[in-house]
Parts: structure tokens; sequence; C-alpha cells
């Protein structure tokens, strides 16, 4: 090794290293989550009125500078998050060639093992749901209208398959927030003996509750709580 | 008591290798695991047999030598324990074990159970040296460490290098023992100097050893005999993210150097 402090700069970069690539899924990992936890308070007008959420998208729409801003900022995360997750998912592959025949893995959790499954699945679930509702070019058992998310929430779930679609997918998000909301303190550096077990106690609750809140929606149409107008 | 063990038998490296069952009768509770081994290889000697081949040095759990996989739990899981101090008193008659090296890339299998783990000695090496004044030994309190650096750096310290970390993890990840290696010196003052290029080196070297990423899974902590902690790893991350946002080019201007 050379003498000097100061290592050339052609040297792997800070994206081409594994610690670089989970700083990058951690960093956009956060920004994701603010977006779900918006979108989820967002959401829960709808059991006020339906004045109340279809006013809550139009004030949106009258903001382009920032509605727009917040898409481009989620697509670009969302973008790095996948592709920072496929590159690793490559590297794990490749980093064991040849499988145990017997493996046991006892300590660590169901989550944290399948973060690339349910990664994946929410993935296939937020292309769905654009086109659900954002698009409304895939919307069975109702007619569509730009104007009247309330109605194309309510028409949109009182179709089953597709509000099972969506629990299902919930639930995948919140496995995958189970992990990832303490996973990304350690990607980042911070890891303490007394705050990371209450960091991991706290993401369970956050997961826990984004996801009952986002399923009690389609819930509550089916049950008939909630009517279209 | 007898055990029927599944052991990797894999003649070289370029040997595709297969599990192979072996039935071993008058296993002792007082041995330990290597010792039932040496007995199980001394029988197949006098049938004129292949003996399996594992590696092991001091056998009293501080070298790093030793290690393999007991029923998919690196140095048979069982806590703070390497393979060569674990006595057969935990198995019991009629038992059935896998026996298999570590699984990764980075760690090719020479023979059997013994795994080539040079690539450990290169992220070593790539960490490189500290600057300390060689020639007379120095005043061991000239230099004032803090108790609970002193504590912290003496526990990675411990890492003996054994590579159960990476076998165990679900990734192939070594950031157990990478960390432990940061860890260990950035918590000292005669670590600061080079602690930058340290972590940026060691991290890169494991990066081309081929070691994936971690997950923050902690099968590794699980396995560690010397209960490595988590903490490491997140503290060479952040010695990383720092040395990499403020690595910069050489400068002499003023004649330092
Ligand atoms: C709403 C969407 C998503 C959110 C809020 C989210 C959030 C997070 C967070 C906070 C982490 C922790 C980062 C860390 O461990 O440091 C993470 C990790 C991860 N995410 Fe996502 N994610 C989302 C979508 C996805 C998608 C679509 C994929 C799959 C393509 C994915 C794959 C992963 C993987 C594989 C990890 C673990 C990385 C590792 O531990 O090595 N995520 N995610
Ligand atoms: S961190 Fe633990 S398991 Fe990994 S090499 Fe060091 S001693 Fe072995
Ligand atoms: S043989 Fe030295 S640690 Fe096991």
């Amino acid at each position: 090794m050379s003498a000097t402090a100061n290592l050339p700069l052609d040297e792997l970069r800070f994206w081409e290293t594994s610690v670089g690539k989970k700083a990058v899924m951690a960093v956009t990992g956060v920004l994701l989550f603010g977006f779900v936890i918006a979108h989820l308070l967002g959401n829960l007008q709808i059991f006020e009125s339906p004045e109340k959420i279809n006013h809550y998208a139009e004030t949106l729409r009258s903001v382009p500078v920032l509605l727009w801003g917040a898409r481009i900022t989620l697509l670009i995360s969302v973008c790095l998050h996948i592709w920072a997750s496929f590159a690793l998912w490559r590297l794990q592959r490749a980093a064991r060639p040849i499988p145990y025949v017997k493996k046991s893995n006892t300590h660590s959790t169901y989550a944290s093992r399948t973060m690339m499954w349910s990664g994946p699945i929410v993935l296939a679930f937020v292309i769905y749901h654009l086109l659900h509702f954002t698009f409304g070019v895939v919307h069975p058992g109702g007619p569509f209208d730009k104007h009247n998310v309330y109605n194309n929430v309510v028409y949109g779930f009182q179709f089953w398959p597709v509000s099972l679609f969506y629990i299902v997918a919930m639930i995948m998000l919140c496995y995958h927030l189970y992990h990832g909301l303490w996973s990304m303190f350690q990607t980042l550096g911070f890891s303490h003996p007394v705050y990371t077990p209450w960091l991991q106690r706290l993401a369970k609750v956050a997961a826990i509750l984004i996801a009952a809140g986002n399923i009690s929606i389609p819930v509550a149409v089916l049950a008939g709580f909630i009517k279209p107008v | 008591m007898k055990l029927t063990l599944h052991v990797w038998r894999q003649k070289n490296a370029q040997d595709r290798g297969r599990m192979f069952r072996y039935e071993v009768p008058g296993v002792n509770e007082h041995m330990s695991f290597l010792e039932m081994l040496d007995v199980l290889n001394e029988r197949l000697i006098e049938k004129g047999e292949d003996p399996i081949a594992f590696d092991h040095d001091c056998r009293e759990g501080i070298c790093g030598m030793c290690g393999m996989m007991i029923n998919g739990k690196a140095h048979g899981g069982f806590k703070g324990t390497t393979v060569c101090q674990l006595h057969m008193r935990h198995f019991k008659d009629g038992d059935e074990l896998y026996l298999e090296p570590w699984r990764a890339a980075a760690f090719p299998v020479i023979k059997d159970l013994a795994v080539n783990r040079s690539s450990f000695d290169r992220i070593i090496a790539a960490g490189g040296f500290i600057s300390v004044p060689t020639g007379s030994a120095p005043d061991g309190n000239a230099i004032p460490v803090r108790k609970l650096d002193a504590d912290l750096a003496m526990d990675a310290a411990a890492c003996i290098g054994c590579g159960a970390c990476v076998a165990a993890c679900p990734n192939s990840a070594a950031a157990l023992f990478v960390g432990a290696k940061i860890s260990h010196l950035a918590h000292l003052p005669q670590g600061q100097p080079e602690r930058d290029r340290r972590a940026l080196a060691m991290i890169r070297q494991m990066n081309r050893e081929g070691f994936a990423n971690c997950s923050n899974i902690g099968e590794c902590e699980a396995a560690c005999p010397k209960e490595i902690k988590l903490e490491v790893i997140a503290q060479s991350n952040a010695d990383y993210i720092k040395a990499a946002f403020t690595e910069r080019p050489e400068t002499a201007i003023g004649g330092a150097g």
C-alpha cells in the first residue's frame, strides 16, 4: 500500500461499493417512507366526507410545482432504490454460488430475509395502483372520473379481487418497513445498545400502523361503511 | 453414543464434491467435536480411505482456523463457541449431523471442509499500517484512552477471523469481520491518522473479493464465536461514508510531504 493518507480517486467510487449502495437505499427509503406517511394521512380523509377528500385532491393538483416536484423526487428515489436493490441482489447471488445442503437461520426476522420479495411485490402494487387510481386505465368495478376521487376509490374497492390485492400488498409493505425502518439507521452508521432496540420496536409499530391504516379503506368499502355518492 | 454424519467430500478445488454418509459409533461425550472427527479419520485411514480434511490449529478457541457448518449452523450454533471448543455432550445418541464447509465465492474449498480464507488476509493487508513509533517500548500510559473506547476496541479486537459470520450470512457478507477490524482501530488514538483511508481501503477490498452487502439481518452476530456485535458494522459504515465524502486528491503545496 502507498504510504500517503490519500487514496487515488479512481478507486471504487462511493456508489460502486456495497456500503455506498446500501446508503443510497437507506436515503431513498427515507424519502419513500415520508411519502407513504403523507399518502396515508391524505387517504384517511375519505372517512371524513366525500367533499373533504375530493377537495384535498383538487388542492394537490392546484399547485403543479409541488405536485410535480414530489412526483419527480419520488420517481428518482424509486429508480435509485430499485437499481441499488437489484445490483446488491446480483452481488449476493454471485457471492454464494454453491448453496448449503442445510442452512438454518435462527436469529433473524422473516421480514429481513425477504426484502427482495416484499420489495418487488410492493413495486408491482405501485404500478397497478397508478394505473388504477391515478390514470384510471385499469379500473374494474365502476366508472372512473378524474374529478371524483372519492367515487373512484369506492367503486374500485367494491370489486373484491382488487381489494384483496391491495390488502396483500399492504401486508408486504408492512414486512418491508418492519425491517427497513430500523435497518436504515444501521446502514447510515447509527447503532446504539439502548436506542437501536427502541428503533426496532418503533419500526414495528410504524409498519403495522401504516398497513392497518391503508387496509382500513378497502375493508370499509367492502363492509359497506363507505358508499358511492 | 453413535452418530450419523453427512460430510461434504471434495478432493480439490476443481472437484465437484458431494455429501457422503458415515456411521460413527463409540463417540465419547467428553470428546471435542474435532476429536470426534479425528477418531473417524483414524478409522478411515485404517480402512485405507482418504481422511476428511478440516482446518484447525490451537483447538482452544483463539486462533480462528477451525470452522464448519453443523446442521446449517456455523460452528454448530452454540453461543460464543468455536467448533474446536464444542463438546460432544451437546449431542445425543442417534443424532444425524450435516457437516459442510463455509460457503462463499470468496472462500473457495481447498478440500472437504477446509476453505481458503486468503480473502480475509488481503482485506487486512489493504487496511495497511498505523503510525506508531517503533524502537524502545513507549510508556504504557503516555496516550490516554477513554475507558469506553478501550472496551469497544478490545471487544472488536476479539475477532479471530474465522469466517463464521460470512458462512452464516444469507448474503455472504463479510460486514461483521470488516466491521470488527475497522472498529477496533477506529476507537483508539493510535488508529486515528489512517482512519479514513483504512475504512475506504478495507471496504473496497471487501467488495473486490466478492463479498456481498450487509442487509442488517443479524445471523452473523449470532454465529460469531467471539460475540462481535452488529454495532461494529454501523461504525464501519459511518467511517466509510464519512471518508468517502471527504476523500480528495493529495496536496503538498506547503511542502509537508
Ligand atoms: C413504497 C416503497 C418502498 C419503501 C417505502 C421502501 C423502503 C425501504 C427502506 C426504508 C429500506 C431500508 C434501507 C436499509 O436497509 O438501509 C429498504 C430496503 C430495501 N428495499 Fe425498499 N422500499 C420500497 C420499495 C421497494 C421496492 C419496490 C423494492 C424492490 C425492487 C425494494 C427493495 C428493497 C430491498 C431489497 C431492501 C433491503 C436492502 C438491503 O437490506 O440490502 N424496496 N426499503
Ligand atoms: S467477526 Fe466473529 S465470526 Fe466473523 S471472522 Fe471475526 S470472530 Fe469469526
Ligand atoms: S482451532 Fe483455533 S479457534 Fe478452533
